[in-house]
């Protein structure tokens, strides 16, 4: 087998093809995709529901069908693909050490890599949540992959934790396919799912959502017999008299998602405490020269059509890098002020040139507030906004022009309008 | 005159509707950011659709990604759900491919993915 390449992608999900294809169509023609799964596609193969692709291809297609297109991308090029193929792990020189059933243990050398792993699900460990252990807790993406590809039920009498994306359409999906949906429990004041899958998964089924709710007992021995789930206070702590009691025999959690980075810390490339995910200038290059990250790998999107939009950015990039070499970097750090989650890119690179679309995440629900993009006392950039929700992800546009008046540290602030 | 509040469906925006009825018709939409939720609430306040999607089980196990090619009447989508889950199909099929005529209201049942 061939053990060199000028770009791997690894994970063959939205953001690898995405990568790849633009890559390709960059000028790199040498590149190959490893992929864990036995087919490309990703997660978008178990997410059959539709919505997907209606900022790319104005239209409303299924998950497997915005995979397909991409997958069609792939195939339609001369781009090398391994499927049941597990990374184990990457170096800082870029040295790829994968297992397939075809060649074993083997290593792979690449002039760029580009890190598309994607990103995985908070766990019921990670939550701390009391009771015994039994059979019935799932994740809300386990739960979805077993009916929807593997086509069987995990219960038939469901409570949901967590009201994020995944979780209230398991709510729906499960209850299509005849499980009773009792709840769906949120610890905070908001849902951080988008405010549509609350009208059509929720509103429609009269499936009751439960804010400032967590689940504070889980009950049974060999299955789930039933929950427990309490009103929290302002610091989340369940208040004592509120407890509710459901029968049940599934809970599924969606609780979160967190980038699955550990190839990346291997390779000692710097992470984002605030995102998970790698350090990045904005042509998604990281602080390793030559290795690049795009996706929910590198911070979660609300919309599969802003991982392809980023990954396409890192393909344009990572081919440019092979064909052109590395770039001396002058950075300024990009950094997160005052009600602001997080900004990625986290570095600015006037030697990149171009527009900078800077994405980031509020703290909280706010109304009638202004975000601001500044250098020192200089004001690069204000935006007025109506309302802002952490659960979706915002956008800034920095021009050029405005980069080059910079000469030290960006913040991104928000401030309420008083 | 009544009002109803929605929240529209077509994208991920998510837009909050008001809607003036008038002897149970809609006579006017505030709040929406594109004539596609204006279109979605007349219809929402009348004969509520959806598009649904589910799997069907190919005869060798395969679960394939269906959806009906057309938005379906809400109070049917159960009904459909029977239909979906009592059909089944030959592989290869390829996106597009119709599996169920008019399933429901003219909508057709059809391939929403590779299997």
């Amino acid at each position: 087998m061939k053990n060199y390449y000028d770009i791997v992608v690894i994970g063959g999900g939205p953001a690898g093809l995405a990568a790849a294809i633009a890559a390709y169509d960059n000028g790199a023609k040498d590149i190959l995709i490893l992929e864990r799964e036995e087919r490309l596609g990703g997660i978008l193969n178990q997410c059959i529901h539709n919505g997907f692709g209606l900022t790319r291809f104005k239209e409303s297609l299924s998950g497997p069908e915005y995979a397909a297109r991409f997958v069609d991308g792939v195939l339609a090029r001369n781009i090398e693909v391994f499927t049941q193929t597990t990374v184990l792990s990457l170096t800082k020189d870029k040295k790829i050490t994968a297992i397939n059933t075809e060649y074993g243990v083997f290593t792979v050398e690449a002039k760029a890599v580009i890190l598309a792993m994607g990103c995985r699900e908070r766990s019921r460990g990670a939550l701390n949540v009391a009771g015994s252990r039994p059979a019935g807790v799932y994740s809300a993406g386990t739960a979805q992959k077993y009916v929807n590809i593997k086509g069987y039920m995990p219960g038939k009498s469901v409570v949901i934790l967590g009201s994020g994306d995944i979780g209230l359409i398991m709510a729906r999906r499960m209850t299509l396919e005849g499980a009773k949906v009792h709840a769906v429990c949120e610890i905070m004041p908001y849902s951080s799912g988008l405010k549509r899958n609350i009208a059509q998964c929720l509103d429609d089924f009269n499936i009751p959502l439960y804010l400032n709710h967590t689940i504070t007992r889980i009950e049974g021995d060999k299955r789930v017999t039933g929950v427990v789930i309490s009103e929290v206070d302002k610091d989340k702590k369940p208040i004592s008299g509120t407890e509710m009691h459901f029968d049940c025999d599934t809970v599924l959690f969606s609780v979160g998602l967190i980038p699955e980075n550990e190839l990346t810390k291997g390779a000692e490339i710097e992470l984002s405490p605030r995102t998970r995910g790698a350090v990045v200038y904005q042509n998604r290059e990281t602080l390793v020269s030559g290795v690049f990250a795009c996706g929910n790998v590198l911070q979660v999107h609300d919309l599969v059509d802003f991982v392809s939009e980023e990954s396409e950015l890192a393909g344009v990039y990572a081919a440019k890098y092979v064909l052109e070499g590395a770039i001396e970097h002058d950075g300024v750090e990009v950094v997160n002020g005052s009600n602001i989650g997080y900004v990625v890119p986290q570095r600015l690179d006037k030697n990149i040139g171009g527009n900078v679309k800077l994405f980031f995440r509020v703290t909280n629900t706010f109304r009638d507030c202004t975000i601001t993009v500044k250098c020192g006392d200089t004001v690069l950039l204000q935006r007025k906004k109506k309302i802002v929700v952490p659960g979706e992800m915002e956008t800034l546009l920095l021009t050029e022009a405005k980069i080059a008046q910079t000469n030290g540290k960006i913040e991104v602030v928000l401030e309420e309008n008083v | 005159m009544s009002v109803i509040s929605l929240t529209c469906i077509e994208c991920p925006i998510g837009c909050a509707l008001e809607v003036e009825m008038e002897n149970g018709n809609p006579v006017s939409v505030k709040g929406n950011g594109c004539p596609r939720g204006k279109l979605y609430a007349e219809n929402e306040v009348v004969c509520p659709k959806r598009v649904v999607t589910s799997t069907v089980r190919a005869k060798n196990g395969v679960m394939v990604p269906v959806k009906t090619d057309r938005p379906v009447k809400k109070s049917e989508i159960f009904e459909i759900m029977k239909k979906i889950n009592q059909t089944t199909c030959e592989l290869p099929v390829k996106i597009g491919d119709v599996l169920v005529e008019n399933i429901s209201d003219e909508a057709n049942l059809v391939v929403a993915g590779n299997a």
